[in-house]
C-alpha cells in the first residue's frame, strides 16, 4: 500500500471530497497556494502545502482566498455551512482562535440548538497546533481542550496519516462543526494510506499497543513520544496499553475505562497546558467511573502552566518527553509494590 | 542426518516483518519427526503453528516464550543427539540470518500486488511462484480478501504458479457493483483468467469463493483442473445469518471483534491487528454497500440461494472443513463423504486454511500435484 505523509493524506482527502460533492469548498488565507514571483498561481500550495493543486482543479469559486481576517473567514464559513455548503475553513494557527471565537463558540456551535434542530452546520475548521519550532508563545499552543469544552463542536486530533485522511473525510461529511487539529511538526510523517476514500467514525479510539501493566492515553504528537517510551519500558518488562483517542469530542470513554479496569494504572500525556485540559478530563473520567480498579494514583504528563517559551532549550523542557513519560509509567508501575 | 538445522522465524504473508513466540509445543531434548508441531507463533494477523521441516532432536530453544524476532531470526536448533554441545554453541554463536531472509523482510523486495481491469471492475491480485501445469488460483470468501491465503499461497508457490485475487466489492478491487449475482463473479473470474492468458487452473475456494469456483466449473468445466473447496458455500442451504448480518453492519472494533471470533475455533487467536485490517476494509467508501448487495443476493432470508450437485461434475473435487465451523455447518461436508475426498479437521472453525495451515497446504499440494 502506498506510503503518504499527513500533508499528502489531507490533500487527497480534500480533493476526493471536492470531486464527490460539489458543495464542498475551501476557504482561508493563502489556500489558493500563493502567487510566485512570476505571478503564477499555486506556487506554494498554501502555507502548509495542504491545499496544493485545489485551485487548479476546482477554481476560484470553490477555493476562496481571503484577506488576513480570521473573524471574516469563520463568519463566512459558518454562514455558508448553515445555508447549504460544506466549507473547510483554514484557521492557520490555532492560536488565532482568539480573534474569531465568537463565530465558532456562539454562532457555529449553537445554530443547530438555537434553530430547534432545523439547521445543520457542516463546517470543518482545519487548524495547526503544537510547540517545537521556536514559533514562540502566540504560534505554538495546543488549545484543543478549549474546543472540546464547547457543546456543539466536535474536535479531532489525529496522530498519523491513515487516521488524518479518514477523519478529515468523516469531518467533511459530518453535519456538525468539527475542529480538525493538525500538529505542525507532523506534516511529513508517513504511513500506509489507501488511495480510495474512507471514513473513520468519531469517538472510537485507536489502540496503538497492547499491554497489561499501565494504560497510557496520548494525543497527536504525544502518541509517538509514548511509543518511544513504550520501547524503553518494554526492555524492563513493563508493557503499556497505549490508547490514542483520535477525537476528544466525542471521546471514546469505553476504550479508556476498559483498559484501566484491566491495568489499574493510568498515565495521560498531553502537550497542552495542564489546567482544565484533556489530561484533567480523562483523569476525572477514570476517577469517576473506574475508581475501584485503580491500584495507583493517576499521573498526568503535560506542559507546565505557562506560555510556550521561545528559547529552544526551554521549549524542549516545556514539551513532555519520552523520558518524562517513561518515568511517570515507572513510578506508578512500582507504586505499592 | 548429521547436520545442525536452524529453525528460523518464517515469513507468512506479504506484510509480516516479525513474529512473536507464543509458546513451545516441544521441549529441549524432544525428538521430532517432520511435520511435528514445534511452536505457536503470533503474527500481526493470527496465531499459527510452525511445524518441523525435518526430523531431529530439539537441542536448543534460542527464542523463549514472549520473544519477538524478525523474519529469519533463530528460534531453535535441531540436530541429532550425537552432535556435541560445543558444536551447538558454536552454531548459535555464529548464526547469521541468510541475506534472502533479510531482503524478504524488507518491504521493497516484497512481491507486488497488481491490478487488472476487466469490464468496469478493477481487480487486485497477487501472483507468486512458477511451475509446470495449470496454475493454482485462490478465491477468498465473503468480506475477506487475498490476505486470507497468507499461510497458503507462499507454500503452494514453491512448486506452482499461483494467483490470489480480491473479488469485486472486496479488498483493493472495485467496490461499486451493478450486480452481485453468481454470474457476475464467474464472468469476472473468466475475464480475469483470460486477461492473464491462463486457460486451465486448479481452484482453491473458501466459503463464498468455493461457490464461485463451483459455478465456474459448472459453466466452463474445461477451465477447471481441480477444485479444493474449503468450508464452502454452495453445498447446502444453512449459513450463520447472525454472522453475515453482523459483518455487514459492523463499524467499530467491538462489533468486529465479536463477529470475527465466530470465524475461528479458538476466539483468542483473533488479534487486534486482524480486527483492524477488517475495519480498514469496511471503512472504504462502497465496501459496506457492496457487502449488503452481495448478502442480499447470495444469502436471502438467512439461507444460501445457490446449491450445486457434485454428482454431475467430472472434475476432481476435494472438500476441507473445520469440525467447529460456526458459519457453515460441517454436516455439509459429512453429507459428501464417500463420494469425494472429504477432510474434516479438528481444532478448526471456518478458517481451516489459517487455523490448520500446514495440514491444509499438504492436502492442496497433494491434490494439485501433476
Amino acid at each position: 500500500m502506498p506510503q503518504k505523509s499527513i500533508r499528502q493524506a489531507l490533500n487527497e482527502a480534500l480533493a476526493q471530497e471536492m470531486r464527490r460533492d460539489p458543495t464542498v469548498i475551501v476557504i482561508g488565507e493563502d489556500v489558493a497556494g500563493g502567487a510566485g514571483s512570476e505571478g503564477q498561481r499555486d506556487a506554494y500550495g498554501g502555507v502548509l502545502g495542504v491545499t496544493k493543486g485545489l485551485i487548479g482543479e476546482f477554481g476560484e469559486a470553490r477555493v476562496i482566498d481571503t484577506p488576513i481576517t480570521e473573524s471574516a473567514i469563520m463568519g463566512a464559513a459558518a454562514g455558508a455551512a448553515v445555508t447549504g455548503l460544506r466549507p473547510v475553513a483554514e484557521l492557520m494557527f490555532s492560536d488565532f482562535l482568539g480573534v474569531c471565537f465568537d463565530q465558532i463558540f456562539n454562532q457555529a456551535a449553537k445554530f443547530r440548538y438555537m434553530f430547534g434542530g432545523k439547521a445543520k452546520t457542516p463546517l470543518v475548521i482545519r487548524t495547526m497546533i503544537g510547540a517545537g519550532r521556536s514559533a514562540a508563545a502566540q504560534h505554538s499552543q495546543s488549545p484543543y481542550h478549549i474546543f472540546t469544552s464547547v457543546p456543539g463542536l466536535k474536535c479531532v486530533v489525529p496522530s498519523n496519516a491513515y487516521d488524518a485522511k479518514g477523519l478529515l473525510i468523516q469531518a467533511i461529511r459530518d453535519d456538525d462543526p468539527v475542529i480538525f487539529c493538525e500538529h505542525k511538526l507532523m506534516y511529513d510523517l508517513r504511513a500506509e494510506v489507501p488511495d480510495e476514500p474512507y471514513t473513520i467514525p468519531f469517538g472510537e479510539a485507536n489502540i496503538v499497543r497492547d499491554g497489561d501493566d499501565v494504560t497510557v492515553v496520548a494525543l497527536s504528537r504525544m502518541v509517538h513520544y509514548a511509543t518511544t517510551a513504550a520501547g524503553e519500558l518494554e526492555k524492563d518488562g513493563i508493557e503499556i496499553d497505549l490508547i490514542d483517542p483520535r477525537t476528544t469530542s466525542p471521546l471514546d470513554e469505553d476504550t479508556i475505562l476498559e483498559s484501566v479496569e484491566r491495568t489499574g494504572r493510568l498515565v495521560i500525556v498531553d502537550e497542552a497546558t495542564p489546567r482544565c485540559s484533556i489530561a484533567t478530563d480523562v483523569a476525572a473520567l477514570v476517577a469517576d467511573k473506574a475508581f475501584g480498579a485503580l491500584k495507583a494514583p493517576i499521573r498526568r504528563v503535560t506542559a507546565p502552566h505557562t506560555p510556550v517559551p521561545f528559547a529552544p532549550d526551554l521549549e524542549k523542557l516545556y514539551i513532555p518527553s519520552p523520558e518524562k513519560i517513561a518515568a511517570a509509567v515507572r513510578e506508578i508501575y512500582g507504586y505499592g509494590k | 542426518m548429521t547436520e545442525i538445522i536452524a529453525i528460523t522465524m518464517p515469513k507468512w504473508g506479504l506484510t509480516m516483518t516479525e513474529g512473536k513466540v507464543l509458546g513451545w509445543l516441544k521441549h529441549e531434548g524432544a525428538v521430532v519427526a517432520a511435520n511435528d508441531e514445534l511452536l505457536e507463533i503470533e503474527t500481526s494477523k493470527i496465531t499459527n503453528i510452525m511445524e518441523a521441516g525435518e526430523a531431529g532432536t530439539v537441542r536448543r530453544i534460542v527464542a523463549p516464550e514472549g520473544a519477538t524476532l524478525p523474519i529469519g531470526g533463530l528460534l531453535a536448533v535441531l540436530a541429532p543427539a550425537e552432535i556435541a554441545e560445543a558444536d551447538i554453541e558454536t552454531f548459535i554463536a555464529s548464526f547469521v540470518p541468510p541475506e534472502s531472509a533479510e531482503a524478504e523482510a524488507d518491504e521493497g523486495d516484497a512481491p507486488a500486488l497488481q491490478e487488472i481491469t476487466v469490464g468496469d471492475h478493477r481487480l487486485r491480485h497477487l501472483e507468486l511462484g512458477n511451475g509446470e501445469g495449470p496454475p493454482v488460483v485462490f478465491i477468498h470468501g465473503f468480506g475477506a480478501d487475498l490476505n486470507t491465503w497468507m499461510f497458503n499461497q507462499p507454500a503452494l508457490a514453491e512448486r506452482h504458479r499461483t494467483f490470489a485475487l480480491d473479488l469485486p466489492g472486496h479488498g483493493g478491487s472495485t467496490k461499486t457493483l451493478q450486480d452481485a449475482s453468481t454470474r457476475m463473479f464467474t464472468r469476472d473470474l473468466d475475464l480475469f483468467l483470460g486477461a492473464l492468458g491462463v486457460n486451465r487452473v486448479h481452484i482453491v475456494g473458501h466459503s463464498m469463493g468455493g461457490a464461485i469456483a463451483l459455478a465456474l466449473a459448472d459453466w466452463q468445466p474445461e477451465r477447471v483442473a481441480s477444485l479444493t473447496l474449503i468450508a464452502s458455500a454452495g453445498l447446502g442451504s444453512e449459513i450463520n445469518a447472525v454472522f453475515i448480518g453482523g459483518f455487514v453492519k459492523m463499524e467499530r472494533r467491538r462489533d468486529a471483534q465479536q463477529a470475527l471470533r465466530l470465524l475461528v475455533h479458538d476466539p483468542d487467536s483473533v488479534s487486534r491487528a486482524m480486527v483492524e485490517d477488517v475495519l480498514r476494509y469496511k471503512r472504504l467508501d462502497g465496501a459496506t454497500a457492496a457487502l449488503n448487495q452481495i448478502a442480499a443476493e447470495w444469502f436471502p432470508n438467512g439461507r444460501q440461494r445457490e446449491s450445486f450437485q457434485l454428482a454431475q461434475m467430472t472434475i476432481p473435487v476435494q472438500i476441507i472443513w473445520g469440525r467447529e465451523d460456526q458459519i457453515i455447518p460441517v454436516t455439509h461436508a459429512e453429507a459428501l463423504q464417500g463420494r469425494v475426498p472429504v477432510h474434516i479437521l479438528d481444532n478448526a472453525g471456518h478458517l481451516p486454511h489459517m487455523e490448520r495451515a500446514a495440514e491444509v497446504n499438504r492436502l492442496i499440494a497433494a491434490f494439485v500435484a501433476p
